[in-house]
């Protein structure tokens, strides 16, 4: 698939990942502090919907990450 | 093999291979190559960080579930409203014995609980019925009487207020309404 893809064009495609990934976990860490601040005053309506939006997250890391190990350089 | 996807080692000094020292013709180290794999593994340890995130989420979720039974109102008395002296104050235990709670009598026919526990760092406040207030010590937190909701000071949410019930003469607690914002 990628023997078309030169070293930069790999490594553009790492960088864009690694933002895209890092822009992820960090909504993740606000997620989970968001909802911490909610549980703790008594909300507790916002946990499963945080819950389901931060397993999405994570889910779309694993597929950034499954796509990144298919880049051979 | 040197082609587009594969150019050969490129040295830190990105000069050509045959004008590098000779310790590093012999171990040569590819510099694009080391800053791939090295972002890589940066960003595999970060898809790793997601998972916990996500399980503290769910986890967070199931204890909620788990505790949802301990929310169960009980009834419970408190004192008898005579003995309840008018523009005056009194503490009581509620739901559990750990949970302090003040029970306000700013006139003949008002009562009003809170639980006593500031929602800053949990201090115990302290009743000013004639300015109609609740007082925190610790860090000079305000609250209003009539509704808990923090006036000033660094508490953002309101006390927890405590459902009352006047049965017979006896005041009643029944439950507890946290107010979130
Ligand atoms: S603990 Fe009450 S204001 Fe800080």
């Amino acid at each position: 698939m990628n023997r078309s893809l030169t070293r930069e064009q790999t490594t553009t495609i790492l960088q864009g990942i690694l933002c895209l990934v890092l822009f992820v976990v960090l909504l993740q860490v606000w997620l989970l502090t968001a909802t911490m601040n909610a549980w703790m005053g008594g909300d507790d309506s916002v946990l499963w919907p945080a819950a389901a939006a931060s397993a999405v997250c994570a889910f779309l890391n694993f597929g950034l990450l499954r796509y990144l190990n298919r880049l051979a350089v | 093999m040197n082609d587009a996807a594969n150019p050969g080692t490129v040295a830190p000094n990105g000069l050509p291979m045959n004008e590098q020292p000779a310790w590093r013709r012999d171990f040569p180290i590819d510099w694009p190559q080391d800053h791939f794999v090295a972002r890589r593994d940066f960003t595999r340890f970060l898809v790793l960080t997601s998972l916990p995130f996500a399980l503290v989420q769910v986890a967070v979720g199931v204890l909620n579930w788990m505790r949802r039974d301990r929310r169960k109102p009980t009834s419970k008395p408190i004192a008898a409203l005579a003995d309840i002296p008018i523009g005056g104050a009194t503490t009581f235990c509620y739901p559990e014995k750990h949970d302090p709670c003040l029970l306000l009598r700013p006139d003949e026919n008002t009562l009003m609980a809170y639980s006593q526990k500031c929602t800053h760092l949990g201090c115990a406040v302290t009743p000013n019925v004639d300015k109609n207030c609740l007082y925190c010590p610790c860090h000079k937190g305000f609250f209003a009487a009539d509704t808990g909701r923090p006036v000033s000071g660094p508490a953002r949410r309101p006390l927890p207020r405590i459902l009352l019930e006047n049965r017979d003469g006896v005041v009643h607690a029944v439950g507890v309404e946290v107010n979130a914002t």
